[in-house]
């Protein structure tokens, strides 16, 4: 095979020229279409230029719209021509321009003539062609043929019709919906595909109604399913029906498992492979239903086909993360794989090994991982550092292969996101090893010694700053910072100059020297590397000392920036050069919730260099502008926290509304956003009418109601209400919606002179404990927690009895305190028995509280919850307590 | 979660030469919305495919959370790609469909130029297989079935568009060398 192609090598040149669309061109294209016009068609010559134009298409020309428009006319004229190809063509080619609404009416009328014609390839292809380009108000016209079509007894026709019914049924649900007879007799076609299309299409049309799903797997699961890919359909929907069955029977034989498993000894290996994976992935699986698909998986390991193996040990790999004891069996097979061509299926084998492993055999797999590591692309040399950093976790003791496993790719060439894998890896490693610590350090002082990345030089600085003074010989680790204070760039040389200080600050008999070092620095010629080093030598400094006392210094240097940075930078952007210095107190503290990109991969954020958690801000930055632009509330104080909105009505109502809590120390106020939905009215004097009879300490205040409120412009309207200072007060309120309406003629949008008064019930709210709590995370819980006075802890046992599920209670714990999540802990992994939850944040009278609560689920799903609490305040620590015992 | 519950889908079929340039290409996803995003996928997948061997057996590769299978004849890569939680041994199928499909519409004669000549053949046969990314049919001589029941002087009529293609470019061909 390898002859014909080197040949080929050799005139490439000519074999480019004979391409029978060498030199094509666009306007020449276009002008040779205009055969199309031709009263005597050339049909084979049509069908020249329209696979020209297909060919352009297909290339990533674009056509103009009067270009396509043009074309798309003088393709609607072939249908005159009687010629097979010619038609055929013809389709792709309306395919492909996707006519405009007023294009498409031109064709229907031919195309509705070919769905009925005799030709089956015409009916199926025009069916296609039809239900591409049509919309709701044609496809009635044609639903009754496209119900005839479903039952065609010509496969292919079927086919399309089903097909053209999956696409539409995202756009025209309810026309689809009412086809579901003559689909369901389609599924028991004799034609394999029609049966699979069939299927597709009724499991669409009744995704939402479980009974019917659930009905429709026992009927065909006794075995009247032909095609591979129908039963593969089959295998999911089972899973799905599975899946939401389990939380009612819980004991005892799980349903349809039997079928699964019979799924296993099929004849074609796709529905083998489908079903395995169904089984692996099933919620809570026992070892005992594992097996059976484990030795199918197993099997294919050896296969000769590439998509085989890669397709089973992907599967083991997933298996491996939650049962590695059931894999353990298949490790000789995986071991092979080591060596496999597709470097996809090595890396998969590599990283199932390292999870299967077991702690006497680490070092050898250490041993042939270095000779693999060698030949494979960054990507999957990161996947392999995580593998080997989870398990050097779960095996402490080895830690010493594996430091210096990492330490060797480390001084290897490679990427950005390999570099930074293989440090995160690293400092994770230091951080929770401590016998590691050391070694791990020196690895990466020598690293920096020779890195070109500028970002992981910096991390490391400071990390080599926060861990390097509480080594065993801080002063060994001077030599390499300094070095990077004369080698490097500014960036390096600045953070080189702060890590220099930190080690000043806590290592007393090490001061004068980093003085000296220092000193030199004053002389640096970018001005940030001076800044600090004067900064520095000043505050360390014992003679003037600007920082106070030596706390004060540690705290400066050490302590976290508890502001979050994207508020720092909104509050400076704001901040306007007077008389009136920055306070940086005055920064919002609240974090907002994460968005969805980043809990997309829970974990990894908070496990790297002590990256802050950081969110927008902006909203709570326009509830403050808003907030301070009324002068009713200056008096209330700086606000501590806006909550975020609560609908109080059903959606799709006439008048929308929902509302904002904002807390301050000594009140709290309701912002009211009213939308009017109805363009035939307009609102004034709109007010909320609160009763606040079931929230004792609460006594409202002031309203502040919203003048007018026309159609589709929301509008605030504002209710105080002053409480206990510093109190977390609790309470219901009840709201009514009060205005004047006038009516508006729509055509001239003018209002009515008279109004007339009337309300509008809106739902209750209710001020909880959680909203006194600010989110607030902290960067390193250990070291937060470990600051904060053991004395203020308090420590209690919950049972909480039987839960869904731990994911749900943590989550529902969350709520209840509202506090941060940190290190990703609010992810619950599958499937595991018990877990802990590290949450921070701080509690109205800017009390930092910090919680740690675990939990864990029993077989019969009782869960149990230990919750220790420490904060600046032991009161508070009691409060938090009660609110977790109301909640 | 509706994914996994959800029917089997095809993001693209990809044909494209030994040096990554297109011969027919068909995106059923959205994933890639633009022109130079599609040929930005194209181009990664060529490349990282490009010194496997997948003459003999169809490959696969995973990447930026999409599976690739792949195979190789004379001078034209096949590839098909689905979401990272798809089948594989479905993609396969496909994959395997359209490869056995365009050697029994080319007579056995799978390369580059040949594939070029009967572009339209190529073209029905994507259509045969793939509706807006379900899939329609994978028996390879059913779809060339389906293809070639009016092929037949379709392929004639190429065959003659072939000679006097060739001809122009050689008429070409001898111009420019006559004005260098």
């Amino acid at each position: 095979m390898a002859q014909p192609f080197v040949k080929k090598d050799d005139d490439l040149d000519e074999e480019e020229e004979y391409s029978p669309f060498y030199g094509i061109e666009k306007g020449a294209v276009l002008q040779e279409a205009r055969v199309f016009h031709d009263p005597q068609l050339d049909a084979r010559r049509c069908s020249q230029v329209i696979t020209k134009l297909l060919y352009l298409l297909n290339q990533g020309e674009t056509f103009t719209k009067v270009e396509a428009t043009e074309v798309f006319f003088a393709v609607t004229k072939l249908f005159q021509s009687k010629d097979t190809v010619l038609r055929r063509m013809v389709y792709l080619m309306i395919k492909d321009l996707s006519p405009s609404a007023d294009e498409v009416i031109i064709v229907t009328s031919s195309l509705m003539k070919d769905m009925n014609s005799k030709t089956d390839m015409y009916r199926a292809n025009a069916i296609r062609v039809l239900c591409r380009i049509t919309d709701s108000t044609l496809l009635t016209q044609i639903e009754r043929y496209l119900k005839q079509a479903i039952v065609d007894k010509n496969p292919v026709v079927a086919s399309a019709a089903l097909v053209s019914g999956v696409h539409l049924l995202q756009t025209n649900s309810e026309i689809v919906k009412r086809w579901s007879n003559e689909v369901q007799e389609a599924v028991q076609s004799r034609a394999a595909l029609v049966q699979f299309h069939a299927l597709a299409l009724l499991h669409q049309i009744r995704q939402n109604d479980r009974l019917a799903v659930s009905k429709l797997v026992t009927s065909l699961t006794k075995g009247s399913v032909r095609s591979p890919l129908a039963q593969c359909l089959l295998i999911r929907y089972t899973s799905q029906v599975i899946r939401e069955s389990s939380t009612n029977t819980q004991a005892g034989e799980r349903p349809f498992f039997d079928y699964l498993e019979s799924c296993l000894r099929h004849k074609s290996e796709m529905v083998v492979f489908e079903a395995a994976r169904a089984i692996t992935e099933l919620s809570g699986v026992t070892s005992r239903e594992l097996t059976p698909a484990i030795t199918v998986l197993q099997l294919f390991l050896s296969s000769s086909k590439p998509v085989l193996r890669f397709a089973a040990i992907r599967t083991l790999n997933k298996v491996a993360s939650t049962h590695p004891l059931a894999v353990t069996n298949c490790n000789i097979d995986m071991e092979s794989l080591i060596s496999d061509q597709n470097r996809s299926i090595a890396t998969l084998a590599i990283t199932t090994l390292l999870k299967t492993g077991n702690e006497s055999s680490v070092d050898r797999l250490m041993k042939q991982i270095t000779n693999f590591m060698s030949d494979i692309a960054d990507e999957f040399k990161i996947v392999v550092v995580e593998a080997i950093r989870s398990l050097c976790l779960k095996f402490p003791l080895k830690y010493r292969s594996m430091m210096n496993f990492l330490s060797n790719i480390l001084r290897e060439e490679g990427g950005f996101d390999y570099k930074k894998a293989i440090v995160d890896s690293i400092v994770i490693l230091i951080r929770d090893i401590p016998d590691a610590k050391e070694i791990g350090l020196f690895h990466l002082c020598e690293f920096i010694e020779d890195c070109e990345f500028t970002y992981l030089s910096t991390q490391i600085l400071h990390f080599l700053g926060n861990e390097g003074p509480k080594t065993s010989d801080p002063s060994k680790y001077i030599r390499y910072i300094y070095n990077r204070v004369i080698l490097e760039n500014a960036t390096v040389r600045a953070s080189a100059v702060s890590t220099l200080a930190k080690f000043g600050a806590m290592v007393d008999s090490l001061k004068p020297r980093i003085f000296v070092l220092l000193r030199r620095c004053l002389f640096d010629s970018d001005d940030e590397v001076r800044d600090r080093a004067t900064l520095y030598l000043n505050t360390l400094g014992t003679d003037a000392s600007v920082g106070g006392t030596d706390e004060d210094v540690k705290d400066f240097l050490f302590g976290p920036l508890d502001v979050p940075l994207v508020n720092l930078e909104t509050s400076l952007r704001n901040y306007e050069a007077s008389d009136i210095p920055f306070d940086i107190n005055l920064v919002p503290k609240e974090v907002k919730s994460q968005p969805l990109a980043e809990k997309k991969a829970p974990g990894k954020k908070a496990i790297g260099l002590g990256a802050p958690p950081s969110g927008p801000t902006t909203v709570v930055d326009a509830y403050e502008k808003l907030l301070s632009s009324i002068s009713e509330f200056s008096s209330f104080g700086k606000l501590f926290k806006s909550c975020s909105p609560m609908e109080l009505t059903e959606p799709e109502t006439e008048y929308a509304v929902n509302v904002v809590k904002h807390i301050f120390d000594g009140h709290v106020v309701f912002q009211y956003n009213c939308t009017n939905t109805i363009p035939e009215q307009l609102l004034e004097k709109v007010t909320v009418f609160v009763d606040a009879s079931e929230a004792e300490e609460f006594s409202e205040v002031l309203t502040k109601p919203l003048r007018s409120l026309p159609y589709d412009s929301p509008g605030q309207t504002f209710v105080a209400f002053e409480k206990p200072e510093g109190v977390p007060a609790i309470g219901k309120f009840s709201n009514l919606l009060k205005f004047v309406v006038k009516e508006v003629d729509p055509a001239t949008g003018e209002a009515d002179e008279e109004g007339v008064e009337d309300e509008y019930q809106l739902e209750d709210l209710e001020i909880v404990a959680a909203d006194y709590m600010l989110k607030v995370g902290v960067s390193n819980f250990k070291n937060a927690w470990e600051n904060m006075d053991p004395d203020n802890e308090r420590i209690d046992e919950y049972g909480l009895g039987v839960k869904e599920s731990l994911a749900e209670t943590v989550s529902a714990v969350i709520d209840i305190v509202g506090m941060q999540p940190c290190e990703g802990t609010e992810v619950v992994p599958n499937n595991s028995r018990s877990h802990t939850c590290l949450l921070s944040g701080i509690f109205i009278g800017n009390v930092k509280v910090l919680v740690r609560v675990s939990f864990g689920i029993d077989g019969s799903k009782q869960v149990a919850m230990k919750l220790a609490v420490r904060s600046e305040d032991p009161e508070i620590s009691e409060k938090i307590h009660e609110i977790v015992a109301e909640g | 979660m509706a994914a996994p519950d959800s029917c089997p889908s095809i993001k693209n079929i990809l044909l494209l030469d030994s040096e990554g340039k297109r011969v027919a290409v068909k995106y059923y996803s959205d994933d890639w919305p633009s022109l130079s995003a599609k040929l930005a996928f194209e181009k990664s997948v060529f490349t990282k495919t490009q010194k496997t061997n997948a003459r003999t057996e169809a490959e696969i590769v995973m990447f930026d959370g999409y599976i690739v299978v792949y195979k190789f004849i004379q001078d034209l890569h096949f590839f098909v790609t689905g979401g990272d939680d798809e089948n594989e041994l479905i993609l396969a199928t496909v994959l395997q469909g359209f490869f056995d499909a365009v050697g029994l519409l080319l007579r056995n004669n799978v390369d580059k130029r040949t594939a070029l000549e009967n572009l339209d053949l190529i073209l029905l046969c994507l259509d045969e297989i793939i509706d807006g990314g379900i899939i329609l049919e994978t028996e390879a001589s059913v779809i060339a079935g389906k293809v070639a029941t009016h092929g037949l002087d379709g392929a004639a009529s190429l065959s003659e568009q072939t000679i006097s293609q060739a001809l122009a470019t050689a008429r070409e061909h001898l111009a420019r060398s006559l004005l260098k």
